[in-house]
């Protein structure tokens, strides 16, 4: 196998950059899920409801 | 460009480009220039509310917000196209890529994926007509005037503007799925506003633009024909302005708003002309450009007051 380089360790900035980032990112794809289902529900209407049981 | 040297005049120094580990999540939106994102909701939402067509509350707000970030999509990559002409100017030498807080790659990746986003969410939102003006007005921002258009003519902003003018007309084809006069007069105020607007800033920062290789009117006609082609743009803005009037979608709280302020700009106009040297000139031009976002800003707002809070009395009858 080949031996990659040990990536450099971050300094404590970087890594609280970098755990803001992805904390952005993950809000950002919940933000997304959110639209895409609130979207569905008002496109559907008040008739998504009314179904048989 | 992405190199930050490959285009600049001769003696263009840019500014030292420290390397980061990745920006801070303000950086990336600094990169989506969010007051012009604003200024896009508010016009888009006039575009909106002036077509009389009623539209689920839901859908209208995730639209706007798409419209929204697909314009500071193509503010992102405007950013990405001239890091090496803001490096060079102080008014933009600070935003993320210049600075170094973000890599260029950063950015081009981050205006793509919000670009493809916003248009394809819009079309799913909305209808694909309004998708298809964002994507026209993100290409033409972005390709057109950022890659093309601004540094090669003085009527950059004047083409350009175009872009800036789109979203009034996105915002009724996303209610009615059409375009329709109302948004297409709308297109022609901030069209035609535009070029008074921006020439105001390029008088005073004409040296800025000439070091950034920037041919702006000012650095290429020379300041006195600028100053006579503001007046000239101010007079064919005060009927345009107008129009909403005459055609029947403006009401008195938006003839009296756009009269008055039409005479301001005019007044602004000839105030310009007339201050042509030293800390005069800056006064006019600053006063200019500040008057002329007020402008716009109470046109719309007169707009929305009167479409949304039933504040419209016809002029016309």
């Amino acid at each position: 196998m080949e031996n990659f380089p040990t990536p450099r360790r971050l300094t404590p900035e970087e890594a609280k950059r970098q755990r803001q980032r992805s904390i952005a990112i993950a809000a950002v794809l919940f933000t997304l899920v959110t639209i895409f289902y609130v979207l569905t529900i008002a496109k559907l209407g008040p008739q998504v409801l009314n179904r048989a049981l | 460009m992405t190199s930050l040297s490959n285009s600049l005049p001769a003696g263009a120094e840019p500014h030292p480009v420290t390397m980061a580990v990745g920006g801070e999540v303000s950086d990336f939106f600094a990169l989506l220039k969010p007051r012009v994102m604003v200024l896009v909701i508010f016009t888009a939402l006039v575009g909106m509310v002036v077509s009389h067509v009623h539209i689920q509350p839901v859908v209208g707000t995730i639209s706007l917000l798409m419209i929204a970030v697909g314009a500071g999509a193509s503010g992102c990559l405007n950013m990405w196209w001239d890091a090496d002409i803001d490096a060079v100017m102080t008014r933009t030498a600070k935003r993320p890529i210049p600075d170094g807080r973000i890599q260029p790659g950063e950015a081009l990746a981050f205006g793509l994926v919000l670009s493809v986003g916003s248009v394809l969410v819009l079309g799913l939102a909305s209808n694909w007509l309004a998708a298809a003006l964002l994507a026209f007005t993100i290409v033409f921002y972005a390709v057109v005037y950022s890659m093309w258009l601004k540094r090669t003519t003085p009527q950059n902003i004047v083409i350009g503007g175009a872009a800036g003018a789109l979203p009034p007309i996105i915002g009724q084809a996303v209610v009615t799925g059409s375009v329709g006069i109302e948004s297409l007069v709308l297109f022609l105020i901030i069209f035609i506003w535009t070029p008074p607007h921006f020439w105001a800033l390029a008088l005073i920062k004409s040296g800025e633009y000439a070091k950034a290789g920037i041919p702006m009117m000012p650095n290429v006609a020379g300041p006195q024909s600028t100053r006579r082609q503001i007046i000239y743009y101010s007079l064919v803005l005060f009927p345009i302005g107008l129009a909403p009037v005459a055609l029947g979608f403006g009401g008195w709280l938006y003839a009296v708003t756009a009269f008055f302020g039409g005479l301001g700009m005019l007044a602004f106009s000839v105030h310009v002309f007339r201050n042509r040297e030293g800390e005069a000139e800056r006064k006019a031009a600053f006063g200019m450009f500040g008057f002329s976002i007020l402008y716009l800003f109470l046109l719309f707002a007169a707009l929305l007051a009167e479409q949304s809070l039933g504040l419209f009395r016809a002029v016309m009858v």
